[in-house]
């Protein structure tokens, strides 16, 4: 049987990666988006535990609409992606500045 | 050692090792890649949590259509990578300096935590169906946030096609609305002339 504190380390330090990868690739959009989705999958996980803990369906029923908004989120930020280079030929962050006054 | 119990350590080294690769890999197609790996040791971790439905459902949904979009979307750019990794290494210290305190922040929390966290949970008994469970609360306690997020996924569905439609006017196409509505006076005019004299 798996501890509850060993699965909310795990998400922990799932979600203190993604953190880290939104640091290293602040220029690469797609590199962004990635490491959102990881710590997402660590919030993911922390509800599973604790329904898995507590023998609660509702924090497994979460997780199922986390996951139906993440994947709308990615598909709209993907979508975004797309219309972004076809305009300006690059997803560099740092050449997103023309509503800067 | 239970053996559940070394799955879990397995599994969670190999998640936390395929997560680290996402954001430290140079190339973007195989960071989608090791994103795949890691989506997949998650749902491994969730079948040992009794989590079925989800584990499948995150295999299916996740590395089947979420992941499969990335990598078409990565495949279908054309980007300069050296450009977008200058400044990675300029950045390493902070963020792993952030990363570092906030993983020990929260582990440390965790941790020393309270008694009850440190026990494990009981298995569910063993004709218990999770699916049937699940879909038991989902269609009747959470039956209005159901059908919220089928209007998000619509909502979604719409967006993506809007926001990437655009016509070309150099294309030839035809459009069906004009062919259905197209009347017979459209395309064939009857000319009434007076016939000539036979000569």
């Amino acid at each position: 049987m798996i501890p509850l504190s060993h699965s909310l380390v795990l998400g922990a330090l799932l979600f203190a990666i993604g953190v880290v990868g939104i640091f290293l690739n602040r220029r690469n959009l797609i590199i962004l988006l990635m490491a959102i989705e990881l710590m997402l999958l660590a919030g993911n996980m922390n509800y599973i535990a604790f329904s898995n803990h507590r023998g609660d369906l509702a924090g497994q029923v979460f997780v199922f609409f986390i996951l139906t908004v993440a994947a709308a989120e990615s598909a709209i930020g993907l979508a975004i992606l797309v219309a972004l280079f076809r305009n300006l030929r690059s997803i560099n962050v740092d050449d997103l500045g023309s509503l800067k006054g | 050692m239970d053996f559940t119990l070394i799955l879990f350590y397995a599994f969670g080294a190999l998640l936390l090792g395929s997560a680290l690769l996402v954001v430290l890999v140079r190339n973007p197609v195989h960071s989608a890649l090791f994103l795949v790996l890691a989506f997949v040791t998650a749902a491994g971790l969730w079948l040992l949590l009794y989590a079925e439905f989800l584990a499948i459902t995150l295999v299916l949904v996740y590395v089947g259509a979420v992941m499969v979009l990335f990598l078409f979307v990565v495949m279908m750019l054309d980007i300069n990578i050296d450009l977008l990794r200058e400044g990675f290494w300029r950045n390493a210290p902070l963020a792993a300096l952030v990363g570092l305190l906030m993983a020990f922040e929260m582990v440390a929390l965790l941790l020393r935590g309270s008694k009850g966290a440190a026990a494990a949970a009981s298995a569910p008994p063993a004709n218990y169906s999770n699916t049937k469970a699940l879909g038991s609360v989902l269609y009747t306690d959470y039956v209005f946030p159901f059908e919220l997020s089928a209007v998000i996924l619509l909502v979604a569905i719409i967006a993506a096609i809007a926001l990437t439609l655009r016509h070309r006017k150099e294309t030839k196409y035809q459009d069906p609305q004009s062919q259905v509505s197209v009347k017979a006076s459209d395309r064939l005019r009857v000319v009434k002339m007076k016939s000539e004299e036979r000569q």
